[in-house]
């Protein structure tokens, strides 16, 4: 029996179909099961994908290279994709016209504390260059960060997982913490969670108050900006 | 159509101005820069909207944009042995940047957006 089914998949698995399927099907699984979970940050659909994905490549023996033959037409709308958060960055640029001074310095403020205190935490506790590279970008929106994060000789797939998990802390603390601080406006809110947590935490806030999804949407979009012209010239700094 | 031609050619044009200019930038982010720019100034002074195809085309891939993360995500496997020997280090920036960055955005725009009425005693 396993070797009848050795002997079909064998051809199989270097077909790009197959890792098409396989990605699709586990990308499928991991929005029922977020909806499931009630849209629960924790449950994130990209992360069940990639576990699954991940289980599926290494349990049939199966290279990363002959798994992302397959994957890359997906990967490939990654690019047009980054483009396209200029169309909600545009859309939002009216909502906040009086106040970009007062963004510009909320977001160079948390920009440049997210890059230098996860840069700073990696060497403190012993971490490698390369995670330290593949962390300084990770607050941004995954597209984004994983571009910086090859630029600057750091770990795109490292840097992805580490942008949703900060995405994921951003959206599972970020309203507690803020209100604890006796800052409750919606603005403050929203911009915190996109310029510390991109889409993930953007979208709790979103779902509760407009005003708030404006900021968050520019904390993303303006952010990524930010990240992607003071990252790498950080890192030429301290090459 | 035409929504992902502009996003195609917003993309090709980054990667081109990066190469010709020796930019550190990444290529799509030099292309969201451009095309945010044109949208603005487009949108300038008066209530344009954005091209209406554009604006599905870009709903559409925002939409699907985890789907996009996966092949790359899945890179993990060839780092297992970092994961396996980093992971305090990882955890560790991973929290506590998040909330530090959190927190450092929240204060600051709050100040700023209340500094200029006074407070209230």
């Amino acid at each position: 029996m396993t070797e009848a089914l050795a002997h079909l998949w064998t051809p199989l698995a270097t077909t790009p179909l197959v890792w098409l399927f396989v990605t699709l099907t586990a990308y499928a699984v991991g929005l029922q099961v977020h909806q499931a979970c009630g849209r629960s940050p924790l449950a994130s659909p990209v992360l069940i994908a990639i576990a699954m994905v991940s289980t599926v490549v290494v349990s049939t023996g199966t290279s990363y290279s002959t798994y992302f033959a397959g994957a890359q037409f997906i990967h490939f709308l990654l690019g047009p994709a980054t483009i396209a958060l200029a169309v909600p960055l545009a859309r939002n640029l009216g909502y906040v016209r009086g106040h970009l001074r007062h963004i510009a310095q909320a977001l160079a403020a948390g920009s440049l504390t997210a890059v230098l205190t996860g840069v700073t935490i990696v060497w403190g506790l012993g971490g490698s260059r390369t995670l330290a590279l593949s962390m300084a970008p990770k607050a941004v929106t995954t597209p984004i960060a994983m571009a910086v994060s090859g630029q600057i000789g750091g770990l795109p797939s490292l840097t992805a997982t580490l942008a949703i998990l900060g995405g994921i802390v951003a959206a599972i603390v970020g309203q507690g913490l803020l209100m604890l601080m006796r800052i409750e406006d919606w603005r403050a809110h929203g911009l915190a969670a996109g310029v510390a947590g991109s889409g993930v935490a953007a979208a709790q806030v979103a779902a509760r108050d407009p005003l708030g999804a404006a900021f968050a949407t520019l904390g993303v979009g303006l952010n990524g900006l930010l990240t992607a012209v003071i990252v790498p010239l950080l890192a030429l700094l301290f090459r | 159509m035409y929504g992902l031609l502009t996003l195609i050619a917003c993309e090709l044009a980054g990667a081109l101005i990066g190469e010709a200019l020796h930019l550190p930038i990444p290529g799509p982010v030099l292309g969201l820069f451009l095309l945010a720019a044109l949208l603005a100034w487009r949108m300038r002074g008066q209530t344009e909207p954005i091209p209406q195809d554009l604006g599905r085309t870009a709903d559409f891939l925002i939409q699907a944009m985890g789907l996009l993360f996966v092949p790359a995500g899945v890179g993990v496997i060839t780092e297992a042995s970092l994961l396996r020997t980093e992971w305090l280090p990882i955890a560790a920036a991973v929290v506590g940047s998040t909330i530090a960055s959190l927190a450092v955005t929240g204060l600051v725009l709050h100040r700023a957006l209340h500094a200029r009425h006074g407070r209230p005693a």
